[in-house]
């Protein structure tokens, strides 16, 4: 039996990360992936015609450059073009356009409320503050405050340091944002409805909590701190999907060696003598290795694949009460042609833009009082895009694919499965409300998948289909993340990582846990460290 | 706004026909959403005509708000640090107003036009700042910079300009002074204030009226060596002027995000403008600790040796082994008026005092190869231009 | 201009009044100008109906700490200490508990409450600690901000490394997760929800409520007390510890200013436009009240008053008084139980369930109340043989939809009764007279902006270091001269004496440290 340095659990964009930058160190890896296709929740899929579909995630901000970089993305095929803006669509069938240009973005802005305009540069600053604040972290290994090792201390200190650096009165001010709601962090710049309105999805978006829930204010900044080429906060698409990520990921790890296995779901994490043993497949293959990653979420990592026996009870518990939620579905939808939007004017650039259909605080906060009471959003916050405008790759000529993400999504209806017919109302929900403002839209369409959370974590397996594998909430941030004392990617068992995104820095297309978790893993084998350092001062 | 005009690449000012029909470069550049000229014609023939005879630069673009209400007053005062109560009506003053920390946020010029009303001329954009300041003051704020044409008229011979397009009483306005006049049944307010350092007005209309004022502006002051300027010979004048320009020699310290890059009044060498004896305005507490303490940061003037402009360059204390830079430039320019090559920068306290010597690091390039010289320069106190001429009233007619 | 005071404070509520008090103890004479006839604020016992009286506002006691009793002298009467909890549930199948025990739950229920319980009352001792020291100021090398900065990091060490951890997780968490995972019974999980909630504008699955429910148990560990005469015994006794120190008081005399001379402090007028000079002003209102009205924006700097414009203070908490001609008939419940507190809570989704109309200017259809019998123990309230039933009863938003007419209120006032109805059929038989106060009234009485009971809501982003804004938690507000001593500065609200007294040591430092 052919044996290996370490075995990566999973082949999503961190688990692949993870094994490339193992591979790079010339460590012997395997990765493997339930899946007969690579990349979990960073996948572009087939499933209609000459349609592609990035049927989970759907945009490209987040991915560290130095990663980017450092792996060498552009050279497996990785590509990603930026797109602008936004548009929220409002009841009365005006819009509110958020430009890309900072000067046509400001009379827009100010279309609404001069004040708000100006407001916005502030707002923006004080956001990007916090941006570089937290982005600094992305790429380090939170420190263990119950620690006196020197290099929890060091790290701690550092921590202390940037926080220092801020001066007394923005401390206090980071204080407030690490606490806050997004609303009533919106609150203190802007007055207009429509526009706090389209600034406070990113505050909810794969989270299970309301814009009026304290801690949202965080969440917005987890949308915030990527950028894309040096332009902080811009989003883009990967061409040919977000699979095309994956690719460029696996691409990088085959070329150091990495050998990659699919269709070969991991039944247990095998433990003997408080170490890892390897891993037994669900085919019955068993594969040893001494080091194994699991890019698999905690919960299913330690709840489903690993012997509640051979973990201590403390940490099982944690571990069982992580908080991972299903509050998100998604709609991959075929398109016969473009649909028209008649509240935009005719040639505008918000087309190429994400859209929005949910105009007021209050239509938000209710979408999530609806989540609470175990249904989906009668009213839902839709974040819709046609990667299609842009990306050449995704339909035939003259034909277009609509990405929709909707929040909110409850995992389960009333504590129990979705049953089909929900599925169906729950698309049909989402498509009514699209077509409030698109009067051909429902003509166009040739084909829709309608994914819930259950569906997600049936096909990819993470738990609750949770786009960010567990809350963003500050219990479950930085040293928190996973669970208190195991914030280091270090399983309770030896030789036992995890790389994924219920780790920090947490969820979203960033790679950054499973760096981290390789740096980790290299150091504890001495080996020479491949994982690049934050490029620092963005 | 319509969707067009939101989503047009820039908006064009009241003058922008006149100027389209003088351009021969075709150098725009952005200038807060408006188009705005680099240069029309040639730089520095639009620079002399600002030294010469009399440039004629497009302020529209100036962020204006208009401050009202039985609180103005005390608005101003306590919005900026000097002491406002004795700013007259009819009276213009330069100011900088701060943040709590007192770090400034940015400067202009304050017209007090009546009693109870102000107006207020920046660089950049503070609507929200400014409403945020008027909690708690019976004062109403409101942004107008669309609704009032500027031009600015600058050089010796801008009073015989005006005085032939048959302005009255031009001859008595001071230095910092302001009028009303009538133009062709509308009002024309005519301050004697300016960016250049050297005599000129500044013009401000009603949009609609902007046409025919340039139109009777470049009448009369065609044999008085009239001519468009762009930003370019603006900047330059301002320079040897010794001038602040935000952006430059400072940031809006609440739009700054990086720590340590704001910079207080006490710092840009304005300390002037701070009256400590108000017993409050923004920033007052932040700026009397600073005074006590000593502040981290001083503005220069510098007389640099040579004749290579110091772009960009780091400022050190000595020729040679050099730990680290104590500053860097922020403006530099070969004065063409004073035959002097001048700075602008910051350096750390307590380097940079006047008459000091430092070093600043310059890099030129000849034929694409590039050099780099140590040019010895002198911390200077005045202004590098600063004719008598400026101050004179009545002015001369030049 | 009469004579001189060395302070003048603002509102003889509790906390002004244990900060005159405490300052009267160190030397200074000391005003204390009270707007209303009688002292004690929020923590009053007034007639509210024929022969009928009742604590108007607050009405338990639970949150006073010792290092305020022990340091003025204080003993409150009790009419009843350590009272229980009752969580009302349908057909007289109750939960009931208490700081030491429960009963009416399962076994493994009752086990966990417990644990829970240990491990609550851990947290909130760490909590207490530093509720009763000004909070340290960041990122200074203010020798007194550093030494608390460092106690603190080492006060969480000393809670070793697994508490520790789980004190840092749990502290911005909500408590819905907690009870979710923990307990079993509905009535166990919706009476903790409510401690946790009330008086805030936050459902129990609004994170950072372990934060409030810890700051509820960090006073007495949890135990409730009735004071006998109502709260308002309590402020007469804290007043008379500041007679006693040669403080004067001073009532039915509203403060219309706070007068500043030269960027500085220099008394206070009267709406009468009498003047009382003195350089050190102590404020019991609200920051809000204080800041924008009583001192005005324009003596302070922009970012401050933005700040302080921002406070977040609108209450949520409506307060009924039935007086009744004798006892309604609560199924399930003994005669003695008219002593415990009674909670309407039948779940956790209750909770966030009547929560939920809040966010949106809404009263809850079926509120969430707390219910006592004051007159039961303490004959004073009511004439004999009647009695005083008071109840707080949420969520009755202070920016109602529509505004807080008459018709709102007394629509607000018959769901309370139908509230009560389910579980005394009879009650509305027994009542003789009522009155319902929404928030809006609390403001008008009170004289706190918003009618919130912690004059600022008590979130982490308006906590410690940044209470009441950042840049004024050490009771000094950026006037020099002026304090803060009320329920708006640090720690918060509830009748703890907490503010009043860190307040007065602030005052007594800073003077000596000039």
């Amino acid at each position: 039996m052919k044996t290996y340095d370490a075995i990566v659990v999973g082949a999503g964009h961190n688990g692949l990360a993870n094994a490339a930058f193992l591979a790079k160190a010339g460590l012997n890896v395997v990765c493997v992936e339930k899946n007969d296709y690579i990349g979990g929740a960073t996948v572009s899929r087939n499933l209609y015609e000459d349609w592609t579909y990035s049927n989970c995630s759907y945009v490209c901000s987040l991915l560290r450059p130095e990663i980017y970089r450092s792996l060498e993305l552009h050279r497996h095929g990785l590509q990603v073009t930026p797109y602008g803006g936004g548009v929220t669509f409002l009841q009365d069938g005006g819009y509110y356009g958020n430009y890309h240009d900072s000067e046509v973005a400001y009379r827009e802005k100010a279309r609404f409320s001069r004040h708000d305009a100006d407001a916005y540069e502030r707002y923006s600053s004080d956001t990007m503050r916090q941006c570089r604040f937290i982005r600094d972290f992305l790429l380090r290994t939170p420190p263990d405050p119950t620690s006196f090792k020197p290099k929890d201390i060091i790290e701690l200190v550092h921590l202390g340091a940037k926080f220092m650096e801020m001066g007394e009165d923005r401390m206090y001010e980071t204080i407030r944002f690490w606490t806050m709601s997004v609303a009533e962090y919106l609150d203190e710049y802007f007055e207009s409805d429509v526009i706090k309105t389209a600034l406070s999805g990113s505050g909810i978006i794969g989270t299970a909590l309301g814009i009026h829930s304290p801690g949202t204010a965080y969440v917005l900044l987890h949308h915030y701190m990527g950028e894309v080429d040096g332009n902080a906060g811009a989003w883009g698409f990967a061409r040919g999907g977000m699979g095309a990520v994956a690719k460029a990921l696996a691409g990088a790890y085959q070329s150091y060696g990495g050998e990659l296995r699919t269709e070969s779901g991991v039944a247990q994490i095998v433990v003997k003598n408080g170490r890892v043993k390897g891993v037994a497949l669900e085919n019955g293959e068993e594969i040893d290795a001494p080091v194994v990653v699991s890019a698999m979420d905690v919960k299913r990592t330690f709840l489903k694949c690993m012997d509640k026996n051979d973990l201590p009870e403390a940490f099982h518990n944690r571990v069982k009460n992580f908080k991972i939620r299903g509050s998100s579905g998604k709609l991959n939808i075929a398109l016969d042609g473009l649909p028209e939007f008649p509240a935009i004017p005719k040639g505008s650039t918000l087309y190429h833009s994400d859209m929005h259909t949910v105009d007021s605080m209050e239509r938000m906060e209710r979408a999530y009082d609806d989540w609470k009471a175990g249904t989906w959003s009668k009213d839902p916050y839709v974040d819709m895009l046609i990667p299609t405008l842009v990306d050449p790759t995704m339909a035939p000529p003259g034909k277009h694919f609509m990405s929709v993400f909707v929040q909110y999504c409850p995992y389960e209806i009333e504590g129990r499965r979705w049953t089909p017919e929900e599925r169906d109302a729950f698309g049909k929900t989402v498509i009514d409300q699209i077509g409030n403002h698109s009067p051909n839209f429902k003509d166009l369409i040739r084909h829709v998948e309608v994914r819930t959370p259950q569906d997600i974590e049936d096909d990819i397996g993470i738990t609750e289909g949770n786009i960010f594998h567990g809350e963003l909430t500050m219990d479950q941030l930085l040293f928190n993340r996973p669970v208190p004392g195991y914030a280091q990617y270090r399983g309770p068992v030896g030789g036992l990582y995890m790389c994924a995104s219920s780790a920090h820095p947490g969820g979203g297309v960033m790679a950054a846990p499973g760096a981290n978790a390789a740096r980790e893993i290299l150091s504890d084998l001495k080996r020479r460290n491949t994982v690049p350092e934050n490029f620092g001062d963005d | 706004m319509s969707n067009a005009e939101v989503e047009q690449r820039m908006l064009r000012s009241p003058f922008y026909p006149r100027q389209a029909e003088l351009d021969m470069l075709s150098a725009w550049h952005g200038w807060k959403g408006y188009q705005a000229a680099d240069a029309f014609y040639c730089e520095d023939m639009e620079y002399f005509a600002i030294r010469n005879s009399t440039g004629v630069f497009d302020l529209t673009p100036m962020t204006k708000y208009r401050i009202t209400g039985t609180d103005a007053l005390e608005y101003m005062d306590r919005l900026v640090t000097r002491d406002m109560r004795k700013v007259q009506p009819g009276r213009v003053a330069y100011a900088v107003w701060c943040d709590d920390q007192g770090q400034v946020i940015d400067d202009g010029t304050i017209f007090h036009l009546r009693d109870n009303e102000y107006r207020l001329c920046s660089q950049e954009r503070h609507l929200d700042w400014l409403t945020a300041a008027a909690i708690g003051f019976d004062v109403a704020v409101t942004e107008e910079t669309a609704d009032v044409a500027g031009l600015a008229v600058q050089g010796p011979t801008s009073f015989s300009v005006l005085s032939n397009m048959g302005i009255k009483g031009i001859g008595e306005l001071k230095p910092f002074g302001l009028m009303h006049a009538d133009f062709r049944g509308s009002e024309l307010m005519i301050s004697r204030t300016g960016f250049t350092g050297d005599l000129g007005y500044e013009l401000w209309i009603e949009p609609g009226k902007a046409i025919d004022l340039w139109d009777a502006l470049f009448e009369a002051g065609k044999l008085h060596g009239i001519r468009a300027i762009g930003t370019h010979a603006l900047n330059l004048a301002r320079i040897e002027a010794g001038y602040l320009q935000a952006g430059n020699e400072f940031l809006p310290a609440d739009l700054t995000v990086r720590p340590g890059r704001t910079r207080s009044p006490l710092e840009l060498g304005l300390e002037w403008l701070v009256d400590f004896k108000k017993p409050n305005f923004n920033g007052r507490r932040a700026l009397a600790e600073e005074k006590r303490r000593g502040s981290r940061w001083r503005l220069v003037k510098l007389d640099i040796e040579g004749n290579k402009a110091a772009h960009n360059s780091y400022i050190f204390a000595k020729a040679k082994r050099n730990r680290a830079a104590i500053g860097f430039v922020t403006s530099a320019a070969w004065s063409p008026v004073c035959k002097q090559n001048i700075a602008i920068g910051t350096v750390r306290a307590p380097h940079g005092a006047v008459g000091d010597s430092v070093w600043v690091e310059v890099y030129y390039q000849r034929e694409m190869h590039w050099s780099r010289v140590m040019a010895r320069a002198t911390v200077v106190d005045k202004p590098f231009w600063f004719p008598p001429r400026r101050g004179a009233t009545p002015p001369g007619p030049y | 201009m009469t004579e001189k005071y060395d302070a003048i404070v603002i509102g003889a509520g509790h906390n002004g009044l244990v900060c005159a008090a405490l300052l009267g103890k160190a030397g200074k004479r000391v005003l204390v100008l009270e707007a209303n006839e009688g002292v004690g604020g929020a923590a009053v016992t007034r007639p509210f109906a024929d022969g009928y009286s009742v604590s108007a506002c607050a009405h338990l006691l639970y949150q006073l700490q010792p290092e305020v009793t022990k340091e003025l002298g204080l003993r409150p009467r009790l009419a009843a200490d350590n009272i229980d909890t009752i969580v009302l549930g349908d057909g007289g199948a109750h939960v009931r508990y208490s700081a030491d025990g429960i009963k009416g739950v399962g076994q493994e229920d009752a086990d966990r409450y417990r644990a829970f319980q240990k491990r609550m009352q851990r947290f909130a001792g760490l909590l207490q600690t530093y509720l009763n020291k000004a909070p340290p100021r960041l990122g200074t090398r203010d020798r007194q901000s550093l030494f608390t900065l460092a106690r603190l990091g080492l006060d969480l060490r000393m809670l070793g490394r697994e508490h520790m951890q789980e004190f840092l997780r749990v502290i911005g968490m909500n408590i819905y997760d907690e009870l979710v995972e923990n307990f079993d019974s509905p009535l166990l999980k919706g009476g903790l929800s409510v401690d946790a909630v009330l008086g805030t504008h936050l459902g129990p699955r609004s994170p950072n409520t372990i934060l409030t429910y810890l700051y509820r148990l960090a006073g007495n560990n949890g135990r409730v007390a009735v004071p006998a005469g109502g709260l308002g015994s309590v402020s007469e006794a804290i007043a008379n510890c500041a007679r006693d120190s040669g403080v004067t008081i001073r009532t039915g005399m509203p403060v219309s200013r706070i007068l500043v001379d030269n960027g500085r402090v220099a008394g206070v007028e009267t709406e009468s436009g009498e003047q009382f000079p003195s350089l050190t002003v102590v404020s019991n209102a609200d920051p809000k009240r204080t800041i924008m009205e009583l001192v005005g924006a324009r003596h302070f700097e922009t970012r401050f008053t933005h700040r302080a414009h921002h406070i977040r203070m609108r209450g949520n908490a409506a307060k009924l008084h039935l007086a009744l001609d004798g006892l309604p008939t609560f199924e399930g419940l003994d005669k003695k139980d008219y002593a415990e507190r009674m909670l309407v809570a039948p779940d956790e989704n209750y909770v966030e369930r009547s929560f939920n109309p809040a966010k949106y200017g809404e009263t809850s259809p079926e509120p969430v109340m707390e219910i006592v019998f004051p007159s039961f123990r303490d004959e004073s309230l009511a004439p004999t043989g009647k009695h005083v039933l008071s109840a707080v009863v949420q969520y009755a938003p202070y920016r109602l939809k529509g505004g807080w007419t008459d018709a709102a209120r007394e629509a607000f006032r018959q769901t309370a009764i139908r509230t009560i109805a389910r579980y005394a059929p009879d009650i509305e038989q027994r009542i003789v007279a009522s009155e319902m106060l929404t928030p809006a009234d609390i403001e008008r009485e009170f004289h706190m902006t918003g009618g919130h009971w912690h004059h600022g809501e008590l979130t982490l982003d308006q906590f410690m270091f940044v209470r009441p804004v950042a840049g004024a938690a050490q009771y000094q507000l950026p006037l020099d001269g002026l304090f803060l001593c009320g329920a708006g500065a640090h720690p918060g609200g509830g009748v703890s004496g907490a503010p009043g007294r860190n307040a007065a040591k602030a005052i007594l430092a800073r003077e000596k440290a000039s």
